[in-house]
């Protein structure tokens, strides 16, 4: 199955809205809960890091029987140092940003630490390549 | 703890959710920075935070957690309820602060995450 999201660089109160309806849609396919939420706290940080950080993005969600991708492209400012930014604590977040309880610098770490695969691609004045994936282990 | 036990020791009012409950609350945490609460792995923690936005109520949404105490007199919004309606939450405000209450919670058996 294939779902399409946008995602809109700036928009706080729509922040989150993709995340919530990837999470209705796994748990009507009765995914198992503690996936699920690796899934949706990974996408989650990741969605608020395109509203918090670029100006406009997509959201693909592949979901198969034996795992579930993710992929998130935006049109921002990219990251320049990707190494940089996957430090715990690094942050360039604005003051609006962290007035929503984000801005630590924890999301990229925690994205990472969710997921089986990870691979984060971006380029200085066009934007940011996001793609995690997490396997479904069927007992 | 239910939330009808809870209400009373911190003068709180719940804003939404159900009074008569019989949800079990056991560990709480208490943060203001929304990337903090998700990295918790435990089940089902309250949160008692200062931060009163529509974040709360995703971050509480993608956490699974379904229990938000606000701290100091902090005004839930309509556009908060409506979502956390949604998703089964009790949504309490009080006027003590979040060292009071995570004091109170704490002396009644609520258990720390770290
Ligand atoms: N999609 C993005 N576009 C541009 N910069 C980004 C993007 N995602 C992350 N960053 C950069 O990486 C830093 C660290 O991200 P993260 O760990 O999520 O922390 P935070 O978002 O709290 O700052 C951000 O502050 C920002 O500089
Ligand atoms: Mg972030």
């Amino acid at each position: 199955m294939h779902f399409n999201f946008e995602v809109e660089g700036g928009n706080f109160s729509k922040a989150g809205s993709a995340s919530s309806e990837i999470k209705k849609i796994l748990n009507q396919l009765n995914v198992d809960y503690r996936i699920i939420k690796r899934i949706v706290v990974a996408l989650y940080e990741a969605e608020v890091n395109v509203v918090a950080h670029a100006y406009r993005g997509w959201i693909d969600a592949n979901i198969d029987t034996d795992k579930i991708q993710l992929t998130l492209t935006d049109e921002g400012p990219g990251i320049p140092d990707i190494e940089k930014a996957m430090k715990p604590g690094f942050s360039t977040a604005s003051a609006k940003v962290r007035e929503m309880g984000f801005g630590a610098g924890m999301g990229l770490p925690n994205i990472r630490k969710n997921v089986d695969e990870f691979d984060l691609k971006s380029e200085v004045g066009k934007g940011t390549k996001l793609e995690f994936t997490v396997f479904i282990n069927s007992e | 703890m239910i939330v009808k036990e809870l209400i009373p020791l911190i003068e709180g009012k719940l804003v939404c959710g159900d009074p008569d409950s019989s949800h079990q609350m056991k560990l709480a945490f208490a943060s203001d920075l929304m990337s903090d609460v998700l990295t918790l792995d435990s089940n089902n923690p309250l949160l008692i935070t200062g931060l009163c936005n529509l974040q709360t109520i995703r971050t509480a949404e993608m956490a699974d957690i379904h229990v938000i105490i606000f701290a100091r007199n902090k005004k839930v919004t309509e556009e908060m309820i409506h979502l956390a309606t949604q998703h089964n939450m009790m949504l309490i405000e009080t006027p003590y602060s979040i060292f009071r209450i995570s004091g109170i919670l704490y002396k009644h058996g609520i258990k720390p995450i770290y």
